[in-house]
């Protein structure tokens, strides 16, 4: 019996998900569980004051960085918003350089001038985790021009499509307006991920955005596809996205994703959470992404059971100790350095105080 | 110029210019006007350089709202002149993120008034990409278009932001006063990895002067001396340098000399040729063109007193516009700006 035919086991009616062999979603289980194990860590090492700064948490939303960045080719650009963490270890950012990051080591994905809102991962194609709520939107669009126009233009590219993700709490900013009409206007190859889990930080969607329940409309405003999908499950995100990239980059234009989602945490660190219940927390976790694939690849696909999920386990939670381990010990940024990177052609008299110059290699480069 | 291979992966990068080549001559009888110079520094080196691009509004089928873009469109198509929707925000954040990924966007804004609804793509990322991603993205833009006052277009339309978007260490700013100058320096900007921030004035796009049909490179950060004299110094960026030099030859029918340098480029400030003619003028007015509260006026004063005080002979003077918002009527305008008339004056007043 093939693997497509055991996958499916359950269900009468065959999806796109089938096709996916067990190693590519025990893969995914184990990004998951990677981001979660990452996440907690990263709350800890906040609590005790080790990360500074704003810290946002992506547990609760794996499916949907692990699902979508699965569906696309590794060179395909990804830009994101503030809440990066996930993206980027989905993307294969080693965990060592995420944490270090955070830390404000010189080992860090930015060499500690970045922070947990600025992962950038050049040979991973991470263009960013971006700080201003929205403002990586047009940036999500140039990605997709400078795509399109390497491969039309230039002749050296070959047909990608562009990653960019945001938060409910984005859909509201002028500049995600910009950035859809640019990219329907000129036809660029952009998805925009509405990461929605029901919240613009404290705010209830309904009370920040107006026809909230229908936010597919802001996308076919600009006759760009748009599809709603459930991202707690990722083999329905697999079914529903995969073939919205295929279409994108074929064709060459913008789509538009309401991505149905819940944050476990608050919106940052130091949320209190008083515009939620416990009640509506327990059931989302009730239907939580990493409990469902699991359940399926060892009830459907029975392809892991309980001893080699608890080694897998045990295998993520020794990578992301290592990583916080290595960010405690790692090296402060020499303070030179906090005259680098500033210009890639520093030149005198560009500062009246500050001499710049070209600071250490990049540890990703 | 140090060549960084920003974008390694599949462009080839082209050679950075030669600037230990020397200058080809200013004088000449090749005139065009200061619109027509810019557009032969950007065609050169879009012919050079396929990467390079330039949108904005009105760039392409209508061929420039001032014509600085004429004729483009049928050279490189409609691929690479860009006609945008007037949506600065989006354009320009969407060259930013085209930059990063390799691209060289030149983005024309229609006026640099009008970038005031891209200040975060502009203000936020552009400079600061570099550093916030640890030396791996860079933001190798030019952002150009008209900068300040002069036709009667009244508040809105008359920013000069040099004083405002100068504050923003991760960018170069340059201004020309002059066809020559805008030129050698636009071709320079092109060519440098960092993100320009490139002001140009609706009032001088029409001025004409001898421009030599060769692609050459004007350093940045090297001042021209325009004028030279030893009663007083006189500083300035873009179009108030021909102010002054109105004003230098007024006071010359009164004998008194006047050097005036054309700083060119504001960040990186040759703050050495300006301590150079402080030691010979022991005197100093900055001409500036934006308001003095916290401006380049108040910068180039400052760097001034740090580095040469003992060399001054009086305080170190500034000329502004005035520090109102912009006024319409024709009298009002020019009051406003700093004229050949308030800088003679304050020429007259710093002399012995």
């Amino acid at each position: 019996m093939t693997q497509a035919a055991t996958a499916n086991k359950g269900n009468s009616k065959p999806r796109l998900s089938d096709e996916l062999s067990n190693d590519t979603l025990l893969g995914w289980l184990r990004s998951m569980q990677l981001i979660r194990e990452f996440e907690t860590r990263t709350m800890q090492a906040y609590q005790q004051a080790k990360i500074g700064g704003f810290c946002h948490i992506y547990t609760g939303q794996e499916a949907c960085a692990v699902g979508t960045i699965g569906s696309v080719n590794h060179d395909d650009p990804v830009v994101l918003a503030y809440r990066d963490h996930g993206h980027a270890l989905a993307r294969g950012m080693d965990p060592k350089a995420c944490m270090a990051e955070m830390y404000g080591k010189a080992a860090g994905c930015a060499k500690g001038k970045g922070g947990s809102m600025h992962m950038f991962d050049k040979p991973n194609h991470l263009y960013g985790g971006h700080g201003i709520v929205g403002a990586q939107t047009p940036l999500g669009t140039g990605l997709a021009f400078a795509a399109r126009y390497e491969w039309e233009v230039l002749g050296t590219g070959s047909k990608k499509v562009c990653l960019c993700y945001l938060g409910d709490g984005a859909i509201d900013q002028g500049a995600f307006f910009e950035a859809m009409n640019l990219a329907a206007l000129y036809s660029l190859p952009v998805i925009y991920i509405i990461e929605n889990n029901g919240y613009s930080m404290g705010t209830a969607i309904h009370r920040h955005s107006a026809n909230s329940e229908n936010l597919l409309a802001r996308g076919q405003a600009f006759d760009m596809k748009s599809v709603k999908i459930d991202g707690l499950d990722i083999l329905n995100v697999y079914d529903q996205f995969k073939p919205l990239v295929d279409e994108c980059r074929d064709l060459q234009r913008p789509a538009f994703v309401d991505f149905k989602t819940y944050r476990y945490q608050g919106h940052s660190m130091s949320d209190p959470q008083k515009y939620r219940t416990k009640d509506e927390v327990d059931e989302f976790k009730a239907k939580d992404s990493i409990a469902n694939l699991l359940d399926h690849l060892m009830n459907e696909r029975e392809c892991i059971d309980e001893d080699s999920w608890k080694a897998m386990r045990k295998e993520l939670a020794a990578i992301v100790r290592e990583s916080v381990e290595f960010s405690e010990n790692a090296a402060d940024p020499e303070p030179g350095e906090l005259y680098t990177d500033v210009y890639a052609n520093p030149q005198p008299n560009l500062s009246p105080t500050a001499e710049y110059r070209h600071g250490a290699k990049n540890p990703l480069l | 110029m140090t060549t960084m291979d920003l974008h390694p992966a599949s462009i080839e990068n082209v050679p950075q210019p030669d600037f230990s080549k020397p200058l080809p001559s200013r004088e000449g009888d090749r005139v065009i006007q200061f619109r027509e110079a810019l557009r032969e520094a950007m065609s050169h080196e879009m012919r050079q350089d396929e990467r390079v691009f330039l949108i904005g509004e009105e760039v392409a089928q209508y061929n420039g709202a001032y014509k600085v873009s004429q004729g483009m469109l049928d050279e490189f198509g409609p691929k690479r002149i860009i006609d945008s929707p007037i949506s600065e925000n989006g354009f320009a954040g969407m060259c930013t993120g085209a930059a990063m990924a390799g691209l060289r966007p030149i983005v024309e804004f229609m006026s640099w008034s009008f970038s005031l609804v891209a200040a975060d793509p502009i203000l936020n990322n552009v400079p600061k990409m570099l550093y916030m991603s640890g030396g791996q993205f860079g933001c190798p833009i030019v952002l150009r278009g008209n900068d300040g006052a002069g036709g009667q277009l009244g508040s809105t339309h008359s920013w000069c932001v040099e004083g405002l978007f100068a504050n923003v260490p991760g960018m170069k700013m340059a201004i020309p006063s002059n066809p020559y100058d805008a030129k050698g320096l636009l071709a320079t900007a092109i060519a440098d990895p960092d993100p320009i921030f490139f002001l140009e004035s609706e009032r001088m796009l029409g001025d004409k002067a001898h421009v030599p049909e060769e692609q050459y490179y004007i350093p940045f950060g090297k001042a021209r001396l325009a004028r030279e004299g030893d009663a007083c110094t006189l500083v300035s960026f873009g179009r108030p340098v021909n102010f002054c030099l109105e004003a230098a030859e007024k006071l010359a029918e009164e004998g008194i000399e006047v050097d005036v340098l054309d700083m060119r480029t504001i960040r990186p400030l040759d703050i050495e040729s300006i301590i150079e003619s402080v030691k010979k003028t022991n005197r100093i007015i900055v001409v500036d063109q934006s308001w003095p509260f916290a401006g380049i006026s108040s910068e180039v004063i400052t760097q001034v007193c740090e580095r040469c005080f003992d060399w001054l002979d009086h305080q170190p003077v500034r000329v502004n516009t005035e520090d109102v918002p912009t006024p319409y009527a024709k009298g009002l305008e020019y009051a406003y700006l700093p004229n050949p008339e308030r800088i003679a004056d304050a020429v007259r007043n710093i002399l012995p």
